[in-house]
């Protein structure tokens, strides 16, 4: 049942950016589509409204950008709680830290050993 | 032999400017603008979105899934999720590299692009191609051509949403 | 003062007309597998040809169309005064490089995709105006490095927007000589530049079709000829959405050219089959469809007259990223098969 409501949820979520990027007559790049993504989910999550998406979608919510954007707030705002005024610096990057690290090693590892196919 | 086409009356020779706005007037930009628009092929939104939305779903399922093994073996919740993005960054990586990534990209839009492993893609994508202008320059400088701006934005959002809790603590 | 050589405002007229002596062409995988696979004089079946990097590909495949050319007028690099050679990559790097391999005086040009024509027109000048004797003008593009330079990486995944061009993989050379055999080049109309405020890089056939349209009634207007005149009208590489517009916009001049133009970009690459969009573009695909199917058109007495007019569009990256419109051009060049 979770694996369907995250098809849903994180369907949707992808759904919002394509009519995003076919829709509007700005020239839309992924780097932007990315950005926005990642600000939109931080601010969501900033009123209290993302969190009910992955309450229901569990990974449909976490999994997309958006889901980056929640964690770094969630994980700033505890900070906030625990350690007051550093925390507002700390808490981000802390709770975002396994995923920049992975998508960094991963990244650099996949760079070195494959070359691109055109 | 043909030398008589001077535009305008000889006497009076349009400057510069007259001469550019001349020819700008040729096409109006606005109607130009719709011309092209008429004749343009569009996207299939419906389609663009059907498939967005089935291939964006399809990944998050993938990661629900991952996430409900590593808590069946007894990981907390909070690792779990942590462990799956891990592993999604991980595919995502290995795609690109096997350029398989991309073929998905052409179809999925925004339902490869959003998911963590389109993150993944933005990263190794020119990390590889600029392999060859160095380690430095090349491979590290560029990798972050799109993850850059994106940590950019989220840090300043967190810390901005973190400060103004504090203040109203 | 009129000058001597010249018909109407813009064109050039050449007292005797520089024929054109040989062609090659050298293309990319796809370029072969598309409908015109056979007019080509060279199929390479990778896009690296052998080399390390798509750069070093794309310079190889220069050299080697410069190499082809010379060797089928049977002449020397000796022989020719004058290489006037062209790219789309930043400091024309493809035609510089090239040029430091093959040893003969060297003209680097810059008309992005229209670079062909104008080294053709500028070529014919400099034989007809008697300082050469023989003198090539040859151009490359390469998808891979077009794709890294002005769009995404190439393993990113993106979605192609439908007006999009896919890059043309090849190098054309052409060499030109007072007297010979071939086709000759009897008119060159120069183009403005024209900006009539696209900016989306994605759609590169808006943005040059009316510097094309305008080269073409400027040509008729100056000739006094019309579209019957010539066999065949063709453009460089407004691709399918280029090519309505300009059809349109010709139509509203009263030229009706509905029976004989065409566009490189749309004959290049079988469209439904091979993914690509609006059409073929950079400056490759001017020059080998130049070099290939329309210089044996030409040379089987097919085509007795064609009017070619190579369209460039003159961004870049930078200019893009800071909001700037994309202003285009085209070179218009009369082949005629005399006699």
């Amino acid at each position: 049942m979770s694996i369907i409501m995250a098809f849903i949820i994180g369907g949707l979520i992808c759904l919002v950016g394509q009519l995003i990027m076919d829709l509007t007559p700005y020239k839309v790049t992924p780097a932007h589509i990315l950005v926005g993504f990642v600000t939109g989910g931080a601010l969501l999550s900033a009123i209290g409204l993302y969190e009910p998406l992955v309450k229901i979608g569990g990974a449909g919510a976490t999994i997309p950008i958006s889901g980056f954007g929640h964690l770094l707030t969630q994980g700033t705002l505890e900070a906030v709680e625990a350690k007051g005024f550093l925390g507002a610096f700390t808490g981000g990057v802390t709770a975002g830290a396994a995923g920049i690290a992975a998508a960094v090693v991963f990244g650099f590892t996949m760079a070195v050993l494959f070359n691109p196919r055109g | 032999m043909a030398d008589s086409k001077q535009p305008g009356p000889p006497k009076k020779p349009l400057t510069l400017t007259e001469q550019v706005l001349q020819q700008k007037q040729t096409y109006d930009q606005q109607a130009y603008q719709r011309l092209a628009d008429s004749v343009k092929p569009r996207h299939n939104v419906l389609v663009n979105a059907f498939n967005a939305f089935w291939v964006g779903g399809s990944i998050a399922a993938l990661a629900q899934i991952i996430t409900l093994i590593f808590i069946a073996n007894g990981v907390n919740i909070r690792d779990a999720a942590t462990a799956a993005t891990i592993i999604m960054i991980f595919l995502g990586a290995l795609l690109t590299g096997l350029g398989i990534y991309d073929e998905i990209g052409k179809v999925a839009g925004a339902g490869s692009i959003i998911p963590i492993t389109g993150f993944a893609n933005s990263i190794v994508a020119p990390a590889m191609e600029y392999k060859r202008e160095g380690f430095v320059f090349g491979v590290a400088a560029r990798m972050f051509n799109i993850a850059g701006p994106v940590l950019v934005y989220g840090f300043i959002v967190a810390v901005l949403v973190g400060l103004i809790a504090y203040f109203l603590q | 003062m009129s000058a001597p050589k010249r018909a109407g405002q813009h064109t050039i007229q050449f007292a005797n007309p520089p024929v054109v002596v040989a062609t090659a062409s050298v293309v990319g995988p796809k370029e072969g597998e598309g409908p015109l696979g056979q007019t080509f004089d060279m199929v390479i079946d990778d896009s690296y040809f052998g080399e390390e990097t798509w750069e070093k590909a794309e310079r190889k495949m220069l050299e080697e169309a410069v190499k082809l050319v010379i060797a089928k007028a049977q002449l020397k690099s000796q022989d020719i005064d004058f290489l006037l050679a062209g790219d789309l990559l930043n400091q024309t790097i493809s035609a510089s490089y090239a040029a430091r391999a093959l040893n003969i005086p060297f003209l680097g040009l810059y008309g992005a995709c229209s670079t062909m024509y104008e080294g053709m027109a500028l070529a014919a000048m400099l034989i007809d105006g008697g300082f050469a004797h023989h003198v090539v003008a040859a151009c490359s593009s390469h998808y891979n490095t077009a794709e890294r330079q002005y769009r995404f990486p190439t393993e990113q995944g993106v979605q192609r927007p439908p007006t999009a061009q896919w890059t043309v993989t090849g190098a054309g050379a052409v060499l030109m000589a007072p007297v010979g055999n071939g086709p000759r080049l009897t008119h060159a109309t120069i183009g403005r530049v024209l900006d009539v405020g696209i900016k989306d890089p994605t759609d590169m056939g808006s943005a040059m079709a009316p510097a094309a349209v305008d080269t073409i009634a400027r040509h008729f207007q100056d000739t006094g000829r019309t579209p019957f005149d010539y066999d065949l009208i063709i453009t460089g590489d407004l691709g399918r959405v280029g090519h309505e517009i300009a059809t349109k916009l010709l139509g509203e001049q009263k030229y009706d050219v509905a029976r004989n133009y065409s566009d490189c970009g749309i004959l290049i690459y079988d469209h439904e089959r091979q993914d690509t969009h609006a059409g073929g573009s950079g400056c490759a695909c001017s020059a080998v469809v130049f070099a290939g199917h329309l210089m044996g058109k030409l040379n089987e007495g097919h085509y007795k007259r064609i009017l070619g007019v190579g369209t460039g569009a003159l961004l870049s990256t930078t200019a893009t990223q800071q909001g700037e419109s994309i202003p285009g051009i085209g070179h218009g060049v009369v082949i005629e098969k005399l006699g």
